[in-house]
């Protein structure tokens, strides 16, 4: 039904420009001095036809299931969900679904059924009642515009006020991204909070957030405390930085004091191809070739290694970072004045020492901008430290120990059953917080460093 | 003035000289240490991407065994062929072909040599054909991991028994059916043909493929026209003051926010709030879109910043609308761009993993989406599943997703450079 309603917006679209159209068209052959083009006399009652349309349909999609839900559980007789967790609702509700989905398995309580055929109707219902609401929103909204094609109606006007308007929404959808992403993670993070104390969370010291889920499940009783976590995420950033930042800082002065445009044709795509592959490719690359390669040498030195060290997932994690610091540096340095590299030459000093001494002093606070960017990366950097760094949070901040991350922890905990209801799944959003708030801070330090920097040379 | 040499510098002196020396040798240290910064990040693209060739070729053949297969009627009932005991013929099939295998004590050490699935692709055959009952037809069926990786020479013969993964008799009988010339090994289309699976031998990316292009789908009808949208509205229309600043500062850090955070707010709000499905590559689209869409409005805003004002101005002399100068002249000029950062934004949002993951679009799925709300994988989501997955023949299909998926990628940036290249303008 959904594809009805928007075909019935389609058309109602192309029956609104055409009918506009041919309205104006007829009274400008009647001998009117007509103020707009008959075209915008189409466009503004395609417009105003498309754009309430399309938003009722896409408020209806989205509200749809949540309300039909609801109304399936009304029905349910309570003494059924009594006393049931949120996890339980949402397993009664899916069985509900696959019934009414035709998929019956076993033999369902009769009030299941019940729900089902209720939500299978109510399915069917809200199809109809959306093909419906729309044929009828879109031939009011046609009666509308049609009616104001007039000589002197403002078409052009009309017409140009709606699009600025959907110009300005798709700014604000910007916004909303933020927004969104402040008010789902301080939601969650505050129902968190509910659960588990502010100061244990920020200051504890151990970290096992296997809590039991079941009541019959023998397991600790989790333990929230994010300082581990953070460590290790630093250890591993700190792996990264140091082989990304002196790699990156040397190519870039590289190409940009010694190498020949042949050379820099060259160098140049090849660092891209390194920053655009995807980082799930870095993880495998990581358990598949280096975590190996450091465990034989490990063993060649008589230390055992564990498979999933910090060494391993911070140094993938470091060639990722070397374009992105390379090339930062090489705008670094690019946008320091020909001027005082031509002084410096002129003075006699050799290309290195001008790079050493003039050139690169006036880069810094491109470069640290760019380094803080990295930084920033290397802490919100997931796939990598899923696929090759440890599970188990630990104190330590011995690069050859196996470490967890923020990232890896919001996965691990996410993954598979998902209620929100529980501190376990609730504090992947509490450190999903904590990462948004450490990167914001960073990201904005970087970019601020990065523009006043620019200006003293503009 | 004229006599004072006492006073002249002498330029040769050994210090100086010494002192040169020491200033050229610094330059050459900082040239080599350039160089090798730049060759240590050469040998490890090249070691990436030599590993995953050299671990993801095999993946693109597939060990079979072919033969003629006679379709027993005694197996099945020609009204009913979907019952029949495909699982016997299977075995005859084996059991035919080997001439000294008939003494085996364990019959099922024989069945085991193809893959598990063979015999539903030959339920599907005859279902699909039941003429075929009685018939004597050449068939090609898929062997098990462990012989295909016999087959392609990845079994050490020399290791004790005990810890191979095949035993000498299983060797043995299997080298039987290499002597009477009934194993090939073909190119693997079942390696796109087919969706997950739990054997190795028969797991085919065309559900992640399929999923992937629905998800990017999605998530180019959402950015697109919002992110030009809002790009034209902040480069064109909108006041210089504090508000258009903070949109400004917003979207360069939205650009910013690791990528985890956005499977977050998916799994939160279209999940959690809206009730929308898991796994789905709807979702996993509108997820991805919101990554995408501040990638496109700075590729678009660096776009329409590009196009002289000269252009603009002409156009509003002649008395074109503010709208008509955008909509005319600048963003048909400004085009190119803003479908080079596009495709350059959607490359990305191909290859990124953890959002699609929070939303649940690691499922186990054995058969491809039909429509954006079937439960699917993605490619990236894929890869993850097979490199978490314990059998060896994994690997090298984990390798194989990821030289696809390297494909796709390399692809679309070719296209977008070769769209910059071919209409970019330079003023």
């Amino acid at each position: 039904m959904t594809l009805v309603a928007f075909l019935i917006l389609f058309s109602a679209v192309i029956i609104g420009y055409v009918l506009n159209l041919r309205a104006a068209r007829a009274l400008r052959d009647g001998g009117a001095r007509m103020h707009s083009l008959d075209g915008f006399h189409g466009g503004y009652a395609a417009l105003m036809v498309l754009v309430p349309t399309f938003f009722l349909i896409i408020f209806w999609l989205l509200f749809e299931s949540y309300i039909i839900e609801l109304l399936v559980m009304a029905a349910i007789p309570p003494e059924e969900l009594l006393e049931k967790g949120v996890g339980e609702i949402q397993l009664i509700m899916s069985e509900i679904r696959s019934i009414a989905g035709g998929r019956v398995f076993g033999e369902p309580a009769e009030w299941k059924m019940n729900a089902g055929e209720w939500l299978e109707t109510l399915n069917d219902l809200s199809g109809l009642f959306l093909a419906a609401l729309t044929a009828a929103l879109a031939a009011l909204m046609l009666y509308i515009a049609r009616r104001r094609v007039a000589a002197d109606f403002r078409a052009r006007q009309g017409l140009e006020r709606i699009v600025h308007r959907i110009m300005v929404g798709c700014a604000i959808v910007a916004i909303f991204v933020t927004v969104g992403i402040v008010a789902s993670l301080s939601f969650e993070t505050f129902r968190f909070f509910q659960m588990v104390p502010f100061w244990d969370f920020i200051l504890g010291t151990s970290w096992e957030p296997q809590i039991p889920i079941r009541e019959e499940q023998i397991a600790a009783e989790g333990a929230f405390g994010m300082v581990p976590v953070f460590l290790g995420t630093i250890v591993i950033a700190t792996v990264a930085m140091v082989i990304a930042t002196p790699i990156g800082l040397l190519s870039a002065i590289y190409l940009h004091e010694f190498a020949n445009a042949r050379v820099r044709a060259v160098v140049k795509p090849v660092l891209e191809i390194l920053a655009g592959v995807p980082t799930v490719v870095y993880g495998f690359f990581a358990i598949l070739v280096i975590a190996p390669a450091l465990r034989n040498f490990g063993a060649g030195f008589g230390i055992p290694l564990e498979s999933n060290t910090a060494l391993a997932a911070g140094g993938v994690m470091g060639i990722m970072l070397i374009p992105f610091i390379s090339s930062f540096a090489d705008d670094a340095l690019g946008a320091v004045p020909r001027s005082l590299r031509d002084g410096s030459l002129a003075v006699g000093a050799t290309s290195a020492e001008t790079v050493a001494k003039v050139l690169f002093p006036a880069a810094i606070p491109g470069i640290v901008g760019g380094i803080l960017l990295a930084v920033s990366r290397a802490i919100g950097e997931t796939m990598i430290v899923v696929m090759a760094a440890g599970l188990i949070a630990r104190m330590t901040i011995n690069p050859l120990d196996s470490v967890t991350t923020v990232t890896v922890q919001i996965v691990t905990l996410l993954i598979g059953d998902t209620a929100f209801d529980n501190p376990k799944t609730l504090s992947a959003f509490a450190l999903g917080m904590v990462l948004f708030l450490m990167t914001l801070m960073i990201n904005i330090a970087a970019l601020r460093i990065v523009r006043k920097y620019r200006e003293i040379y503009d | 003035m004229t006599d004072s040499t006492a006073e002249r510098f002498d330029w040769a002196s050994p210090e100086i000289n010494a002192h040169l020396r020491k200033r050229k040798r610094s330059q050459f240290y900082l040239k080599s240490l350039g160089l090798g910064a730049i060759a240590i990040a050469f040998s490890a693209l090249a070691l990436l991407v030599g590993s995953l060739i050299s671990t993801g070729y095999p993946a693109f053949t597939q060990t079979h065994l072919v033969v003629e297969a006679e379709i027993d009627p005694d197996l099945m009932d020609p009204d009913n062929p979907r019952d029949g005991d495909f699982r016997q013929l299977a075995r005859d099939i084996v059991t035919n072909r080997v001439i000294d295998g008939a003494d085996t004590d364990n019959t099922d050490r024989l069945t085991d040599i193809l893959s598990n699935r063979a015999q539903f692709t030959l339920r599907d055959m005859v279902v699909a054909n039941p003429d075929l009952i009685g018939e004597t037809v050449d068939v090609e069926l898929p062997v098990a991991d462990r012989y295909d990786q016999l087959y392609k020479g990845f079994v050490n013969q020399n290791t004790p028994e005990d810890i191979r993964r095949l035993s000498d008799r299983e060797i043995e009988i299997f080298d039987q059916l290499v002597d009477g010339g009934y194993v090939a090994k073909p190119f693997n289309w079942d390696l796109f043909k087919n969706a997950d699976s739990r054997f190795p031998e028969v797991a085919g990316l065309k559900g992640a493929i399929i999923g992937s292009a629905y998800a990017l789908l999605v998530c180019f009808v959402l950015s697109f026209p919002v992110g030009i949208g809002a790009a034209i509205y902040l480069e064109e229309f909108a006041p210089k003051n504090r508000i258009s600043d903070l949109i400004e500062i917003n979207i360069n850090n939205l650009a910013a926010v690791p990528s985890v955070v956005f499977g977050l707010l998916g799994l939160a709000v279209f999940i959690g709030w809206f009730g929308l499905p898991r796994s789905v590559p709807f979702v996993g689209g509108m997820t991805l879109a919101l990554m995408t869409l501040p990638t496109i409005i700075i590729a678009t805003r660096a776009a329409i910043k590009s196009v002289p004002p000269s252009i603009r101005e002409a156009a509003l002399g002649v008395g074109a609308s503010k709208q008509q100068v955008v909509f005319g002249h600048v963003l048909p000029l400004a085009m190119p761009g803003i479908l080079t950062g596009t495709i350059i934004g959607l490359a990305q949002a191909l290859g990124e993993t953890a959002p699609l993951l929070l939303i649940g679009m690691n499922a186990f799925i054995t058969s491809a989406p039909s429509t954006p709300f079937d439960s699917a994988t993605a490619l990236p989501t894929q890869i993850f599943i097979w490199a978490d997955s314990p059998e060896r023949g994994f690997v090298s299909r984990t390798s194989a997703a990821i030289l696809v998926l390297l494909t796709f990628l390399i692809t679309m940036n070719a296209i977008a450079i070769f769209l910059r290249q071919k209409f970019e303008r330079k003023w």
